[in-house]
């Protein structure tokens, strides 16, 4: 019974406990159950959680169903287990970011999102596994070793929330909340089988999002299908008036987009294919799942045609510029004066030194990397050449994205260009691990949202591979209508759910126990 | 170490002295710029802190409303322009006591910019030109313990209060203020006075400069005379008192002379004031390197108010207090040092307001400069918080102008109202301080001091009627103060036959 329940969508399992065939004690143990089963550590499991909250969460499980009882659930979601990234701050919950920096730091206070999910009644399970500071696009720049792909334990899962993804993939959670600075929902999503929204910029408070990027970073779901993503983010989204930037209005309805596209009929909706998002270098499995999916919506009555926007030859570019300035300055705050880790060099060693050899110590090579980049490209007479530069082609790629959706609904690419890599083989080369992100970027720099939904299995790896399907600002419902009549198309073709082809993950441990 | 100096008339003699000043004025709001922690001055170390003016990860700031209305209205008084659209920018460097290692600050899109304000020195109008007024946040508190000096070096451990972190602070600018010649330290003095009656008249701030809530930096170049390039700029930091900004002004005039007669250059540096002595050194060198890598704060929408919010905020404006004080002077008819000490006494609003209830200018000052200043003085009070109100003072007077006291039984009213007995009237009562006018108690008072001093009352007798203070001087004292003088010559008089 157990197992079973592991499998269920969060939409399944609400439905099981309005009918009082299970309790979210239950749910929640089968899948504290399966963490203990299947997460083990970075050598042999799948290493999804950096910390998991056994004890709170299971408290918070007996309330949900005390709740259930009474009549009086919180939410939709009431009692439904889900994994946070540790990018996110959980009061009483260490949170880390993937890094040694903020080893044992345990926030005071709660982000808006996680809020959310207590207001909500969910029970969190724990902190899933990401790249330091989520900078990353495999998950092995995390501190605390890499998360393991579920469809093969030696390959990335993707990054920055690897361990997200691969939480949802290994059926560890139903749901999860991952945040996307300029992939790092959706490549996962793609390389491990799973469904990863990106909102409009400003949809979901980044109050307690230790940020990256402020103007990029936007948290969103992670999970196994279309609806449990809209089900999650209609309950994390909204207006937030400790985030200046959250868009002032109400979501659209997201849940209703999904039920309408499940039907799997996009007559009328004109969709876009992004000439740029695609071609020579690309993995041929890819463009095949690519292109077969762009034919079932064709079959599903929407128009498609071919869109060209030029400047998104310059947007990973234009990233690598805006992304490293602002993380330079939102890092400096690690300095070993209030919290984290503190390195002491020598006796009677200055502030100043304290904090040297603390961020010496305390950030791995890509974080160093990147504040190194970002302080250059804001250093006085080169602001205007980098910084400057990049927020003029960072306007041109959002009118690419306008003059787009005046012609189209949604836009639509493979969400990667390849499928999930060994894990080491791009580790030593920094600009070919930045490649994976090429078609995920432009939508962070326009503030657009984006899904990616699970599109079938290479050839040639018989790896998963994804299709990202990309709204204009606010139109985030359009992102659910489109992927959830793919998904359904898709869905019918392989006769279940992809994942139901994934591999059986062996226990790596003996007797496990919560 | 002694800096040499020149003395200062021959420093004008062959130099132009250009100054700047860089006043931070601390806003009175209730809560801090980003986040709504309390304000209040002397709260125990970090106890108005959250995660946002500490700079945990993940936090963010909202601008606080009432803090961008200060300075468009601080703006406005300072003749400046209002963007209509601006943001924040970070400026970022390291120091222990900025949580996030960056200032939330206004970089090359400011609130507030090209105003100017007219300062008064010795009838002479100079007329500052304001660059910029722009919002930002204010850092902890560092305490270097263990050192003689409470810097940092030397001390074994140092101490932050993050209190202060994200007050909101009003940053103004002046553009370089030449041709004050010998009066730059006065006129430096003045600007800092006019800009702090400003703020006071606006309300923003309590404008306390020994409690730090306005902070002067002091720009001073020297040129040599006629020229019109200016010469390297040392910036003095935090000058807090007035007193203070016209003595820093004049020392380093006289410093930069002598480095400049030597040959030497005067180096871009930052000095620190030294209260005590008199005297600045030198702090950390600027230089090229200092580079704050500014950019737009991320985390925040830009600041657009509305033409009409700024309208409305125009209209809030207090009159301009020079121009008050020029008014008042002469409804009052005030001489110049009566002015000036009323002003001193910072008992301006209180005579105005007691005028406003009634009493004569003259008697107003009078009390104010006078029974109640010397009070505040004794008591260590501030004049504002005797428990005496302009409306007390002015019933005070009214009684005396009715005769039903004199002033030296006013002052026993004055008692009562330091204690909280009731209005003056009440007082009066209570206390029994009416002047007797009964003529049978003071008849009999008068024959008694008559009985008691016969030799003066032969004097009377005889015409000299000067003779007659001695003999109202003892009735006075028989009946305790509480006669009507007058009155009491008369009865004397009258039964010495004269």
């Amino acid at each position: 019974m157990t197992t079973e329940l592991t499998r269920k969508t969060a939409t399944e399992l609400v439905d099981l406990l309005a009918a009082r065939e299970t309790t979210s004690v239950e749910v929640t143990g089968a899948h504290l159950d399966r963490i203990a089963a299947v997460d083990g550590d970075a050598e042999t499991g799948v290493h999804a959680f950096l910390h998991v909250d056994a004890e709170g969460a299971l408290a918070t499980a007996r309330e949900a169903d005390e709740r259930r009882s009474a009549g009086t659930p919180l939410s939709a979601l009431d009692g439904i287990p889900i994994a946070v990234k540790d990018v996110l701050a959980t009061e009483g919950l260490p949170t880390t970011c993937g890094s040694r920096i903020l080893e044992g730091w345990v926030p005071p206070y709660d982000a808006t999102v996680v809020r959310r999910l207590k207001d909500g009644g969910l029970p969190i399970l724990g902190k899933t596994n990401m790249d330091e500071f989520a900078m990353g696009s495999s998950t092995e720049h995390s501190a605390y070793g890499p998360t393991r792909n579920p469809w093969d334990r030696t390959r990335i899962p993707g990054g920055s929330g690897g361990g997200s993804a691969a939480a949802v993939a290994a059926f560890e959670a139903p749901l999860a909340v991952g945040t996307d600075t300029g992939g790092s929902i959706r490549q996962p999503g793609a390389v491990t089988g799973t469904v990863g929204m990106k909102p409009t910029y400003g949809g979901v408070s980044r109050y307690g999002l230790v940020a990256l990027a402020n103007s990029l970073d936007q948290a969103g779901p992670v999970t196994r299908t279309v609806m449990d993503a809209a089900l999650l983010h209609e309950l994390i989204g909204g207006h937030d008036p400790k985030d200046s930037t959250s868009v002032d209005q109400p979501l659209p309805a997201l849940v209703e987009a999904a039920g309408q596209g499940a039907s799997g009929d996009l007559t009328g909706v004109r969709i876009g294919v992004v000439s740029e998002l695609s071609g020579d270098g690309w993995q041929p499995g890819v463009m095949n799942r690519f292109q077969e999916s762009v034919d079932l919506l064709v079959k599903a009555g929407a128009e498609v045609v071919e869109v060209s926007c030029p400047t998104f030859v310059h947007a990973l570019a234009t990233y690598y510029l805006i992304l490293p300035a602002e993380a330079s300055s939102n890092l400096a705050k690690f300095d070993a004066m209030r919290y984290g880790l503190r390195v002491v060099p020598e006796e009677g060693a200055s502030a100043e030194q304290v904090m040297k050899a603390t961020r010496d110590a305390g950030f791995g090579d890509e974080v160093k990397r990147r504040i190194i980049l970002g302080t250059y490209a804001l250093s006085s007479g080169y602001y205007d050449a980098y910084y400057g530069q990049a927020q003029k082609v960072r306007t041109l790629v959002s009118r690419d994205f306008s003059a787009a959706f005046e012609k189209v609904d949604v836009l639509v690419s493979p969400t990667a260009p390849t499928t999930a890599f060994e894990l080491g083989a791009k580790l030593d080369d920094p600009l070919a691990m930045y490649l994976n992100d090429l078609a995920t970027i432009p939508a962070n720099l326009a503030g657009v949202p984006g899904i990616s939904v699970p599109s079938g299995l290479a050839d040639e790896d018989g790896l998963p591979v994804g299709v990202q399907i990309l709204a204009p600002a606010l139109a985030d419902d359009r992102c659910y209508r489109v992927g959830a009549a793919l998904e359904t198309l898709l869905t019918d073709q392989w006769g279940g759910p992809l994942l139901a082809k994934a591999p059986a993950l062996a226990p790596t441990t003996e007797g496990a126990t919560r | 170490m002694t800096d040499t100096l020149v003395a200062f008339d021959e420093v004008v003699e062959r130099f132009d002295p250009a100054l700047g000043l860089e006043v931070h004025v601390e806003l009175n709001t209730n809560t801090k710029m980003f986040c709504g922690c309390p304000t209040e001055f002397g709260a125990p170390p970090n106890t108005q802190v959250c995660p946002t003016c500490l700079g945990l990860p993940g936090a963010m700031p909202v601008v606080n409303r009432k803090a961008v209305e200060s300075a468009i209205r601080i703006g406005l008084a300072l003749n400046c322009e209002i963007a209509e659209w601006c943001r924040f920018a970070r400026k970022n460097y390291f120091y222990p006591d900025m949580p996030k290692n960056f200032q939330t600050s206004q970089y090359d899109e400011p609130i507030c910019f090209d105003g100017w304000m007219d300062v008064e020195v010795e009838g002479e109008t100079f007329r500052v030109g304001i660059e910029r007024a722009h919002m930002e946040e204010d850092t902890g508190k560092s305490t270097h313990v263990g050192g003689a000096t409470g810097r940092i070096h030397g001390a074994d451990h140092s101490l932050v209060d993050y209190n202060r972190a994200g007050i909101p602070l009003i940053e103004i600018v002046t553009r370089p203020i030449t041709g004050a010649g010998a009066k730059a330290p006065e006129v430096a003095r003045a600007y800092v006075a006019q800009l702090r009656d400003l703020i006071v008249a606006l309300g923003v701030s309590d404008a306390r400069m020994e409690q730090g809530s306005i902070r002067a930096d002091v720009n001073l170049s020297l040129a040599p005379r006629g020229s019109d390039v200016l010469g390297t700029r040392t910036e003095t930091k935090n000058v807090n008192s007035l007193r203070s900004v016209e003595r820093a002004v004049r020392y380093e005039m006289s410093r930069h002379a002598a480095v400049l007669e030597s040959g030497s250059k005067v180096l871009q540096e930052t000095r620190h004031w030294h209260e005590d002595t008199g005297m600045t050194t030198s702090g950390r060198e600027k230089s090229d390197a200092e580079d704050y890598r500014y950019f737009p704060e991320p985390d925040l929408v830009p600041v657009a108010p509305s033409r009409e919010w700024v309208d409305e905020l125009r209209g809030t404006l207090p009159e301009n207090p020079t121009q008050r004080r020029a008014r008042l002077q002469q409804e009052w008819g005030f001489s110049d040092l009566e002015m000036r000490d009323t002003v001193g006494a910072g008992a301006l609003d209180l005579v105005a307001q007691t005028v406003v209830a009634g009493a004569s200018p003259q008697a107003a000052r009078k009390w104010w400069l006078g029974e109640l200043a010397r009070r505040a003085n004794d008591t260590d009070t501030a004049i504002d918080a005797l428990g005496v109100t302009p409306t007390d003072v002015a019933a005070v007077q009214e009684l005396v102008d009715a005769g039903t006291i004199n002033d030296k039984l006013a002052r026993k009213v004055f008692e009562g109202l330091y204690a909280g007995e009731g209005t003056p009237a009440e007082i009066v009562e209570k206390r029994g301080l009416a002047v007797v006018s009964d003529d049978g108690a003071l008849s009999a008072a008068v024959d008694s001091a008559i009985a008691a001093n016969p030799d003066v009352a032969d004097k009377i007798r005889d015409g000299k009627v000067a003779a007659a203070g001695a003999l109202i001087g003892a009735v006075m004292k028989e009946m305790r103060g509480q006669a009507d003088a007058g009155r009491v010559r008369e009865l004397i008089l009258e039964k010495l036959g004269q």
